[in-house]
């Protein structure tokens, strides 16, 4: 009896040992790095397209700065957050990275990327030089600047040419469609149109079959989640409505706004007429896939994705810009992406001047030629839109909405992994038609209340 | 009844313990056998106690506070687990998991029985063996990409199949009703093999004599099955059901690179679930809680398994 009494006490006191232990050893904190200004950078990017342009920019950097090394690595997208989140953790990421305004709100907000107001500063960058709306997306929730706009990308309207000239549907009329949430405008005829049934029967013809459909007229990507940058918010900024109560960084949600459900009811309405395909279709092939194999006639879809769908062989693409709402213009979203410092990398002077030329206009001029990506300084534009064009494809309609000041920045946001979650589950119990557009505004308390 | 024979077995195990105790040959020798022993096994054990036990206890005590791996934790008590008695959303994870480890388990366990039967009592080539365990050879992501190509509603293989039979399309990763079954049938043709390999061993050790007593008997193929078979492999069905029920439930690969928990919450199982609030939320405390109400789950469900399918006694002998 007496021995199971000792073992039952020495139990308890290694747990109280351990519990000891397990609050104690470890270190919290962002270490502060060191300002070297020479030394091996070690830079991250996403893109695998944009790999030969940036490494040829690396080695023009080297030749300028012969005591610093840089280092490029490649991650995959999905695989990229993750092994940053990692590097940061165990104080091993990289020292430059190429950061996305979905994200870098959280990185700032912990301390982890440094502020660069002051370097801009001494260097005396001409933030004007810019596109108009790119500097002010790296501006983060303390109002401090995390990063130089080094491209910028909007939404278009891919369409296939052949499908559009059987129709009927003219260049002309695909560059000037019109679009309201109450019959769907020019838009939705078009859309109707170009949607062929099995029996080969138009959208727009009787005898239209919409639970057997041969072609739809507009592809679907996702239910969006949050932002529907290339789903839905090119519609809903027509109708006046706003993400939140600021352009970025805002705690007050307008999801449970009548134009925003009004909107989305619309939208979801195409799938109901035959003329968009479910939800459930969206899991597998990607949209461009689809596309080419004439599953669907047209898509919005971001300018990040031309190169790939120039690529696409076997279709005849045109480019048309989105629609003109209610407010009597076009909408499109327009991001940024920029280069942000580790906070904690020992070499922040070297990275800096990194940074710097990532930013000027030797390496954008460099990228611009490379013809995959629209570089943010308003004078590489020029020889983008020419490596662009022998695409083939009309990019006028991703630059001319930034030209009329028609963009609307992308709504970065604190908690946005929550808000990422809780919309992207609610947009699609809507799509999937489980829940009504109605039960956004429930939704939208709830997203609300992670910033009481 | 059971609670006696569950005594007697405890006594027998005492003697026996009790029996190797006097058999000890002086003390100087059991001292360098036992540090002998304790050299085998030490680093299997530092292995376990670094990279199981430590963390194992680290995730407890992360269990119990707010914490998002940048800030020292912060103690909030029982606050986790008040949480989750309140999220539906674990909930629901709890309940698709369920659905995809019934659906999993069942299937898997019915057709690697059908497949070791077939190997044990048709074949003795190691080449069929051999082609049977190849589906476990390709990695789970790779498996997974490969089926939500072959599966896609519009472009995909198996629905122009489907269409040519006048049926479908079935969008099998995107219909919310169709998610969990076709992930887990997904898993099952990936581990239906390994799992039969394992059942085709257990039979391989089943005598042969009693198979021929059977056979001059005039027991059929179908009889000697649930007579002689599925009674003398008990003991490594329960192993091997303990084993592919715990791994069951801990489903993460092929949700992550198909449908990523979606559409809605449809596939979102508790392990995608533990590892969105972990790395994408940063919610640490939150997900080891979570991760502690699903070890606490397991344990139990491996221990009633092994209860009721007495996987420590064998009929064999």
């Amino acid at each position: 009896m007496r021995q199971p009494r000792r073992r039952l006490a020495r139990t308890a006191a290694a747990f109280a040992g351990a519990t000891v232990l397990l609050s104690g050893c470890a270190t919290y904190g962002v270490d502060p790095g060191g300002d070297a200004q020479t030394g091996e950078l070690t830079y991250w990017m996403w893109e695998a397209a944009q790999l030969p342009a940036y490494q040829q920019c690396a080695s023009d950097f080297e030749a300028l700065n012969p005591d610093i090394d840089v280092k490029i690595e490649q991650f995959g997208w999905d695989d990229y957050w993750n092994k940053l989140f990692t590097g940061f953790v165990a104080n091993s990421a990289p020292d430059v990275f190429a950061d996305h305004t979905s994200r870098y709100g959280e990185f700032a907000a912990r301390g982890l990327i440094e502020p660069i107001d002051e370097q801009v500063e001494r260097a005396g960058i001409d933030l004007g030089a810019y596109v108009t709306g790119t500097t002010e997306l790296w501006v983060g929730p303390d109002g401090k600047r995390y990063g130089l706009p080094k491209d910028f990308d909007t939404i278009g309207l891919y369409y296939n040419k052949t499908m559009a000239e059987e129709a009927g549907v003219t260049e002309a009329q695909m560059k000037e469609l019109t679009w309201n949430p109450v019959d769907g405008g020019t838009y939705e005829d078009v859309i109707a149109r170009l949607t062929v049934d099995t029996n080969g029967v138009r959208g727009d013809e009787p005898g239209f079959d919409k639970d057997s459909i041969a072609t739809y007229g507009l592809g679907l990507n996702s239910s969006g989640g949050p932002n529907g940058q290339t789903e839905w918010s090119y519609l809903t900024q027509t109708t006046g409505w706003t993400y939140m109560d600021k352009p970025a960084w805002g705690t007050e949600f307008n999801y449970d706004d009548p134009r925003f459900q009004e909107t989305i009811t619309w939208w979801r309405g195409l799938i109901e007429k035959g003329f968009m395909p479910p939800l459930s279709f969206t899991e597998g092939g990607s949209l461009d896939q689809q596309m080419q194999a004439g599953k669907y006639a047209m898509a919005t879809e971001g300018s990040w994705t031309i190169a790939n769908f120039a690529g696409l062989e076997g279709i005849e693409l045109g480019l048309a810009p989105t629609p003109i709402g209610p407010s009597g213009q076009r909408a499109a979203m327009q991001n940024s992406l920029a280069d942000s410092i580790f906070t904690s990398s020992p070499r922040k002077g070297a990275a800096w001047k990194w940074v710097q030329y990532l930013a000027s206009a030797d390496c954008q001029e460099v990228v611009a030629r490379s013809g995959v990506v629209m570089p943010a300084l308003a004078s590489t534009v020029e020889t983008s839109q020419a490596a662009l064009s022998e695409t083939g494809l009309d990019i006028t309609a991703y630059t001319d909405q930034i030209r009329e000041g028609t963009t609307f920045p992308f709504p970065a946001v604190l908690n946005s992994a929550e808000i990422q979650s809780t919309m992207t589950s609610a947009m699609d119990n809507v799509l999937a038609f489980n829940a009504e557009p109605s039960s956004l505004t429930q939704v939208n308390a709830e997203i609300d209340a992670l910033f009481d | 009844m059971a609670l006696t024979s569950r005594a007697a077995r405890a006594r027998s195990t005492a003697d026996l313990a009790l029996h190797v105790h006097d058999y000890r040959p002086d003390a100087n020798g059991s001292r360098r056998e036992r540090l002998t022993a304790l050299a085998f096994i030490a680093p299997a054990l530092l292995g376990f106690a670094v990279f199981y036990f430590w963390p194992t206890l680290r995730g407890l005590y992360f269990s119990f506070t707010e914490y998002d791996v940048f800030n020292r934790p912060v103690f909030v008590g029982l606050g986790n687990y008040r949480a989750i008695l309140e999220d539906s959303t674990f909930w629901n994870a709890m309940l698709v998991t369920v659905e995809y480890v019934a659906i999993n388990i069942a299937t898997q366990t019915v057709l690697a029985l059908l497949l070791a039967v077939l190997l044990h009592r048709l074949t003795r080539s190691v080449f069929v063996r051999s082609v049977i365990v190849l589906p476990y050879l390709i990695a789970n992501v790779v498996v997974a990409l490969v089926f939500y190509w072959m599966l896609d509603a519009q472009i995909g293989i198996t629905n122009q199949v489907l269409g040519w039979l006048g049926t479908g399309p079935v969008a099998f990763f995107g219909d919310q009703n169709w998610a969990i079954p076709t992930i887990a049938l997904v898993n099952t043709w990936r581990h239906l093999g390994y799992t039969a390999l394992l059942l085709f061993a257990g039979m391989v050790m089943i005598p042969n004599d009693v198979y021929e007593a059977g056979r001059v008997d005039g027991a059929s193929e179908w009889k000697m099955f649930w007579r002689i078979t599925l009674p003398l492999l008990r003991p490594v069905l329960a192993l091997v059901l303990v084993i592919t029920v715990v791994g069951s439930f801990q489903a993460f690969d092929t949700v992550a690179v198909t449908t990523s928990g979606g559409p809605g919450d449809a596939s979102r199982v508790i392990q995608y679930y533990i590892f969105d609030l972990a790395f994408q939320r940063l919610q640490f405390g939150y997900a080891s809680a979570v991760s502690v109400v699903l070890f606490v789950i397991l344990a139990l469900v491996a221990l009633v398994q092994l209860r009721l399918m007495r996987a420590d006694q064998s009929d064999v002998a």
